[in-house]
C-alpha cells in the first residue's frame, strides 16, 4: 500500500531550482533514507513534503489525500518532522518540549490524556527520567531522542527526520537509529530521513534514495543504490563497496580528479 | 536475590517493579513542579496585594493607617452607590466626600503602577518570545523612543493629531504605534529574521533619539523641561480620568495575548518547527506583536519611558518558574507590577517631600537586583 506519494515536486528561489521533478512513493511501515552530497536538496525535500516550504509545482499526498488541500493543523496531524537539534534561546523542560507535539490535537488546555501520551512516549524511548531536565542541558543524542519523542506524540503515520545522527558519536548514532527502527517496526510509522553516513543508511534502511543537484539519481535497496559507480557519479569519490552481513559497506578511498 | 539470579522471569519482574517505582517518582516530581509554579503565582499575587496595601499608607503627608483605610472605605462606598445608582436610579444616597490625598493621588498612582508594570512585563515577555531574543523589549525595539519623539514634537511645535489636553499623550501614542507598525511591517516581510528585527529596532531607537535631541536643541527652557521630565518616566501623570481607556485596552489585549500562550511556547523552538507542529509562526508573531504594541503605546504615552520593566520582568520570571508561557506571562506581569510599585514607593518617599521620577528609581533599584540574579541565579531553564 502506498503511504506517501511525492509527484513532480519542483522547488526553487527566483530563477534557480533546488528540487527538480522529484517523484517517489513510500510504502506503509517502510524506512527510507535520502543520501547525497551537501546541497543536493535532501533537507529542502523534507521541508517541501511537510509544507514548511511551499513547492512551485507538484503534489505530495499521504494515503491519497493531497496535502495542498489541508490546513496547517491537518498537515501536522498527518506528517511529523524531526529537525536537527539546535541550542534554544529559551529552553523548556523535556516534558514541555514533548508536550508541544500535542499542539495539533489540543485546544488551549492540555488535558490529562495528552500528558499521559507524553509519559508513554518518554517511557518508550527510555528518557522519562529526563522529563524535568532543561532541553539545553541534554547531550546531543538525548536532544535528538526528545525531538523524536515530540514528533511521535503528534501521532502521525509518516515521520520525516533531518539528519538525526549528525554530530553524534557512534554509540549514540546506533542508539538513535535503533529507536527509529523500533518505531517503524512496532508503531508502523513510515520513516523518511536525510542521512550523510552511507553505512548507517545501508544498515537501517529498507530503501535508499540517492540525490544530486535536486534530482533523484538512484532509488532502490541499499545493494542496488550503494554501488561504486553511483558513489563515483554522485559524490566524485572512488569507493570500495563490499558486502558484509548481507548489506553493502562503503569505504571511501580517494577523491576523483575529474569531478 | 539468589532466586532472582536463578529465575529470569523473577528478575524481569523485579526490574519492571524498579522501573515502575522510578517512573512514579518522576511523575510525582512533575506534579510537584507544577504545584510549585502555581504556588509561586499565588505567592506573587498575594505579595503584590500586600505591598499595595502597605504602600497606600505611606507618603509625604503624615496619615495614620487607620485614617487611610477609613478614607478608602468611605470612597469605595461612594463609588459603589454611584454605580448602583446607574443601574437603579436615585435609590442610593451619594455622600459627597472632600478631596483627599489617598483617593485622588495615592490610590490612582498605585493602580497605575500595577497596570503599567503588569502590561510592560507581559509585553516584554511576548516580544522576547516571538523574536526569540533575550534583548527584546519595548525599549530596545524603539517603541519608547518613538513615544519620546512624539512628545518632543508636541512640546516644541505644538503639532499633534489630537489637540487640547491630550496633545502630548496623543502624540506619544501615535509615534509609539508608528514605530511598532514599522517593526511589524518588517516582520511580515518575507525573510526578515528575528535578528533583523532587533537590529531594525535598535536603529529606529537611535533615529528617534537623535530626532528628539534635535528638537531639544531648539527647544525653549520650558519645553525642554517638559520633554526631559517625560523621558524620565513617571506615574504622576495618571489620574482617574485616564483609567477607562487604559482598562478597555487591557481587557482587549491581555486575554487575547494569553490565549496565544501555547503558541508562544512553540515560537521559541523556531519558525520551521512551529510550522511543522501546525502553527503559522509569522501570523502569531504579527498578531501578538500588534497587541503588545498597542498595550505598550497606551501605557508609555501616560507614564513616559519606564524602560527597564519590560526587559527585566520576563527574565526574572523565567529564572524563577521556567519558560512555559502559560505561567510565564502572568508571572512576568506580576513581577513587573511588583517592581514598578515598589520602585515608585521608594521614589516617592526616600527623600520626601521631594519625589524622584519613577523611571529613574526603577532602573536604580532594578539593575543591581538583575545583575545579582544573572551572576547568582540558577542557570537552568533559561538562556
Amino acid at each position: 500500500m502506498v503511504k506517501l506519494k511525492v509527484k513532480d515536486v519542483i522547488f526553487g528561489y527566483s530563477g534557480t531550482n533546488i528540487l527538480e521533478n522529484v517523484c517517489f512513493e513510500l510504502g506503509a511501515s517502510e524506512l527510507v533514507s535520502i543520501v547525497g552530497p551537501n546541497g543536493a536538496g535532501k533537507s529542502t525535500l523534507l521541508k517541501c513534503i511537510d509544507r514548511i516550504l511551499t513547492p512551485k509545482t507538484g503534489c505530495v499526498s499521504v494515503e491519497e489525500k493531497d496535502l495542498r488541500e489541508m490546513g496547517r493543523l491537518e498537515v501536522a496531524k498527518t506528517l511529523s518532522y524531526v529537525p536537527q537539534s539546535t541550542v534554544r534561546v529559551f529552553p523548556s523542560t523535556v516534558f514541555d518540549t514533548v508536550l508541544m507535539g500535542r499542539r495539533p490535537h489540543l485546544s488551549w488546555f492540555s488535558g490529562e490524556k495528552d500528558k499521559e501520551k507524553v509519559w508513554q512516549v518518554l517511557e518508550l524511548l527510555g528518557i522519562e527520567a529526563l522529563a524535568l531536565s532543561s532541553f539545553n542541558e541534554l547531550s546531543g543524542g538525548q536532544q535528538q531522542k526528545v525531538l523524536i519523542a515530540r514528533a511521535l506524540v503528534q501521532e502521525t503515520g509518516v515521520m520525516l527526520l533531518d539528519e538525526p545522527t549528525s554530530n553524534l558519536d557512534i554509540w549514540h548514532q546506533l542508539d538513535v537509529m535503533e529507536v527509529v527502527k523500533k518505531l517503524v517496526r512496532e508503531k508502523k510509522v513510515t520513516g523518511l530521513m536525510a542521512v550523510h553516513d552511507l553505512n548507517l543508511a545501508s544498515k537501517y534502511s529498507d530503501r535508499i534514495i540517492m540525490m544530486k543537484n535536486g534530482k533523484i539519481v538512484a532509488i532502490g535497496s541499499p545493494a542496488q543504490v550503494l554501488t561504486s559507480e553511483n558513489i563515483a557519479a554522485v559524490y566524485g569519490v572512488e569507493a570500495d563497496v563490499s558486502i558484509q552481513a548481507k548489506i553493502p559497506y562503503v569505504v571511501p578511498l580517494k577523491q576523483l580528479e575529474a569531478f | 536475590m539468589g532466586e532472582i539470579l536463578k529465575n529470569p522471569v523473577a528478575a524481569e519482574k523485579a526490574a519492571k517493579g524498579k522501573n515502575a517505582r522510578e517512573n512514579s517518582g518522576i511523575r510525582a516530581a512533575y506534579q510537584h513542579h507544577i504545584w510549585k509554579k502555581l504556588f509561586f503565582m499565588v505567592f506573587l499575587l498575594l505579595l503584590t496585594l500586600f505591598l499595595s496595601a502597605f504602600i497606600i499608607t505611606i507618603g509625604p503627608l503624615d496619615l495614620s493607617v487607620w485614617e487611610v483605610y477609613h478614607i478608602l472605605y468611605n470612597e469605595l462606598l461612594v463609588l459603589l452607590s454611584t454605580l448602583l445608582n446607574l443601574i437603579f436610579p436615585n435609590s442610593f444616597e451619594v455622600i459627597e466626600t472632600p478631596g483627599n490625598v489617598v483617593w485622588d493621588i495615592r490610590f490612582p498612582r498605585i493602580v497605575a503602577g500595577l497596570l503599567a508594570g503588569f502590561g510592560l512585563g507581559i509585553c516584554g515577555c511576548v516580544m522576547q518570545a516571538v523574536l526569540k531574543n533575550p534583548l527584546a523589549s519595548p525599549f530596545t525595539l524603539g517603541i519608547s523612543a518613538g513615544a519620546s519623539f512624539g512628545v518632543a514634537v508636541a512640546a516644541v511645535l505644538g503639532v499633534g493629531i489630537i489637540g487640547g489636553p491630550y496633545l502630548l499623550v496623543g502624540n506619544a501614542f501615535l509615534f509609539a504605534m508608528l514605530c511598532s507598525l514599522f517593526i511589524i511591517g518588517l516582520a511580515s516581510f518575507k525573510g526578515a529574521t528575528s535578528e533583523t528585527l532587533i537590529l531594525a529596532g535598535i536603529a529606529v531607537n537611535y533615529l528617534f533619539s537623535s530626532l528628539s535631541s534635535l528638537f531639544q536643541y531648539f527647544a525653549t527652557d520650558e519645553q525642554l523641561r517638559l520633554i526631559v521630565s517625560w523621558g524620565m518616566g513617571d506615574l504622576a501623570a495618571f489620574s482617574w480620568k485616564n483609567f477607562p481607556l487604559l482598562l478597555v485596552i487591557f481587557l482587549i489585549c491581555i486575554p487575547l495575548i494569553y490565549l496565544k500562550a501555547n503558541d508562544l511556547n512553540l515560537m521559541t523552538i523556531g519558525d520551521e518547527s512551529a510550522k511543522s507542529l501546525g502553527v503559522n509562526a509569522n501570523e502569531v508573531r504579527i498578531f501578538t506583536m500588534l497587541l503588545a504594541s498597542l498595550l505598550v503605546a497606551t501605557i508609555v504615552c501616560f507614564t513616559g519611558t519606564i524602560a527597564f520593566i519590560g526587559l527585566v520582568a520576563p527574565h526574572v520570571a523565567r529564572m524563577l518558574i521556567g519558560a512555559d508561557h502559560r505561567f510565564l506571562l502572568p508571572a512576568s506581569g506580576l513581577l513587573g507590577a511588583l517592581l514598578l510599585i515598589a520602585s515608585d514607593a521608594v521614589a516617592l518617599n526616600i527623600i520626601s517631600p521631594t519625589t524622584i521620577p519613577t523611571g529613574i528609581m526603577c532602573s536604580l533599584l532594578g539593575v543591581p537586583f538583575f545583575i545579582y540574579l544573572i551572576v547568582k541565579g540558577k542557570r537552568k531553564e533559561f538562556w
